[in-house]
């Protein structure tokens, strides 16, 4: 059995007491391109989140590498989704991905040379290189796209999550971002990936995670990315859990 | 410093306020927060009036910090209407910014009665500014919170930017989002309040936002932004002091920086609205010039390569045009026409730009056609909206795509053989 890259252990999580996330229990382990897979409203973007101690949990633990986020932050790489920031800041793309390398530079220190070495060499990676001195605003989806897996690349990580990078993205970007994932994965590399489109599951992904609101299942997609299981992800919410989260919400009284 | 006359302690400390206020004011425009610095400023005013009445006299910093316990009261008040009432933050600050300026304004009536004593205290200037009260000891308090805020903004400039632009990143990577926001929030708070008595509760919020909103037109980094915000600021403060003699200080101050921004508003290059006429006004005339052009090939064609005059009425007829004469005239400066009396004629150099942009025109003309399913007869106008600004980086894929479909014999023009061998050239080099 090769080695745990990311667990989770009976995990929780509410906004504002209202549960998106009921117990999830899962193991991925290293060297896999892993799919988070299910309708809007799943909680697919929550439980990156979650696992990025972005949002605090209801109740249960993540494990990243068998310790706790908080130890093992340099391991981890994020891409969260584009429309997440302001894309009129005042920062060039070469900001941007220097951004990647604050993590292991720490308090008050700048980005020097090696930093900017690093950054080039990601930029290159995801094609951008080009485009290295223009303002943010200037560049297309897709190119703002592989900004962000850019950065995320200058963090040098282990385990990398991607919230939806393929999200109205071009071929051209959408061929870059494969390659790329190929590359990690044969750098020994995790990646967690939010997707939406069900057609590309088996092409790009080892591993697939299948959400709503509750663990469908998760495992190598031959044996799980089943029409029976996305039969049960995609047929209808469980009516009986959102019923019970939205009597969690009303008990709070004056919202 | 006591050497130094009133009026060049008054521009000293404006600037220093200018300064600062310009260099805080960029992350609270960048972070959408303007409007708390407002707030700040109206709700200090109670804080002001009833630190007067404890301690009795107008010290700076007794002032400054009754200021500080007000607007930090008032900041409690809209978080928590915010978070436990269905009040939205716009709502929020509007009722606590005008609540506690009401008290303010009622605390400042009672002072100013006389038997208090505080029509001599020029607590006046809390509301509209008057840099004239400038004590040696408020010049060393601007200059101290001016180096403070210097300090931690050079010292955390890395940690703020990533902040402002991507928190849940920032997060992601361990910064503790949550205190360095507390303490952008707090440096705007302490600059806000030592503006107060110098331009006045109410342009207070000019300062904080007027430099930050002028820099940005002129760059596109965010350290040249602060820098240039701390210029303004520090231009604002000096020049507003010494045009402004005679007039309200405050309301000079606020009024200069306010004319730099409408000057960078009309001037900045490529955000400023005069270059960005000017690059649509080039545009049109590009493309009317292109238009020209095109219609005077299609006119020809029949007789390519012979090159025919065309008559003026002609060109006319041949479609709608906004101002044929002038176009015309300026093809013939550009050398791509001959005139003679009212009959124009193709130069040699003109004819090949003329093909050129035909051709563009038919291979988008025909991918429109193709791909995307347009009628024939809609296709003129749909390809004209669009292949002006097509890269030529684009047009050469749709060479190659039309070409592989059998619909292009030849994708690349005839280019004739080179006349000496090649790469001779590099191996003769030393």
């Amino acid at each position: 059995m090769s080695t745990v890259a990311f667990e989770i252990h009976d995990m929780t999580v509410a906004y504002q007491r209202r549960p998106v996330l009921w117990d999830i229990d899962l193991t991925i382990p290293e060297g896999n391109l892993v799919g988070i897979v299910g309708p809007n409203g799943a909680g697919k973007t929550t439980l990156i989140k979650a696992a990025l101690g972005l949002v605090p949990l209801a109740s249960g633990k993540v494990e990243i590498y068998g310790k706790s986020y908080r130890d093992q932050r340099r391991l981890v790489g994020y891409v969260p989704q584009r429309e997440s920031v302001d894309w009129d800041f005042p920062v060039t793309v070469n900001d941007v991905v220097l951004m990647g390398t604050y993590g292991r530079l720490g308090w008050f220190r700048r980005p020097g040379r090696p930093e900017r070495d690093i950054a080039e060499k990601c930029l290159e990676q995801v094609g951008m290189s080009a485009f290295a001195n223009r303002q943010i605003r200037q560049l297309s989806g897709g190119q703002q796209q592989r900004v962000f897996l850019a950065r995320a690349l200058a963090q040098d990580a282990q385990l990398y999550f991607l919230d939806e990078p393929f999200a109205g993205v071009d071929a051209a970007t959408e061929s870059a971002i494969v390659d790329l994932l190929h590359t990690l994965r044969s750098g020994g590399k995790t990646v967690l990936v939010v997707h939406h489109d069900l057609q590309t599951v088996r092409d790009y992904f080892d591993h697939v995670i299948l959400l709503n609101m509750r663990l469908i299942a998760c495992g190598p997609v031959d044996t799980t990315f089943t029409n029976d299981n996305l039969q049960k992800t995609y047929g209808g919410r469980l009516t009986i859990l959102d019923e019970a989260a939205e009597a969690m919400r009303q008990r709070e009284p004056l919202r | 410093m006591t050497g130094l006359s009133l009026t060049e302690k008054v521009m000293i400390g404006t600037s220093l306020l200018g300064g600062m206020s310009g260099v805080v004011g960029c992350f609270a425009v960048l972070r959408g927060r303007s409007l708390v610095g407002d707030m700040l400023a109206h709700a200090a005013l109670p804080g002001v009036c009833l630190a007067f009445l404890l301690m009795g006299t107008r010290n700076l910093l007794g002032l400054s910090l009754g200021a500080l316990a007000s607007g930090l009261l008032a900041i409690a008040a809209v978080t928590i209407i915010v978070r436990w009432t269905r009040t939205k933050e716009d709502a929020a600050i509007g009722i606590v910014l005008s609540t506690f300026f009401g008290a303010g304004v009622v605390l400042l009536s009672q002072i100013q009665k006389p038997g208090v004593g505080g029509s001599k205290a020029g607590l006046d200037a809390y509301l509209f500014g008057e840099p004239g009260n400038m004590l040696n000891g408020d010049l060393v308090l601007l200059t101290v919170v001016a180096v403070v805020v210097l300090v931690f903004v050079g010292l955390l400039f890395k940690e703020f930017q990533i902040v402002c632009f991507d928190t849940d990143f920032a997060q992601s990577q361990g910064w503790p989002t949550l205190r360095l926001d507390l303490v952008m929030m707090a440096s705007l708070a302490v600059v806000t309040i030592v503006g107060l008595p110098i331009v006045g509760v109410i342009l207070m919020t000019a300062m904080i936002i007027l430099p930050a909103a002028t820099a940005r037109f002129w760059t596109n980094r965010l350290h040249v932004m602060l820098l240039l915000a701390g210029g303004f600021g520090i231009a604002a403060g000096l020049f507003g002091t010494k045009l402004g003699r005679g007039l309200p200080a405050g309301a000079a101050i606020v009024l200069t920086a306010a004319s730099l921004f409408i000057l960078s508003l009309l001037f900045a290059p490529q955000r400023g609205i005069v270059a960005r006429l000017l690059a649509e006004y080039r545009l049109r005339k590009r493309i009317a010039r292109e238009h020209l052009l095109r219609a005077l090939y299609e006119l020809s064609e029949a007789q390519l390569p012979e090159l025919i005059t065309l008559d003026l009425q002609t060109i006319q007829d041949y479609r709608y045009w906004r101002s044929l004469e002038s176009l015309l005239q300026q093809a013939v400066e550009a050398g791509e026409l001959q005139r003679s009396g009212k009959t124009f004629q193709f130069t040699p150099l003109g004819l090949r730009r003329a093909a050129k942009l035909t051709k563009a025109h038919r291979l988008w003309e025909m991918f429109m056609m193709q791909h995307v399913g347009i009628a024939p007869d809609h296709v003129d106008r749909d390809a004209d909206d669009v292949e002006h600004l097509l890269p030529e980086g684009l047009l050469i894929e749709l060479e190659q795509k039309l070409a592989s479909e059998g619909r292009l014999p030849d994708v690349v023009e005839e280019v004739p053989i080179s006349p000496h061998s090649l790469g001779a050239d590099k191996a003769t080099r030393p």
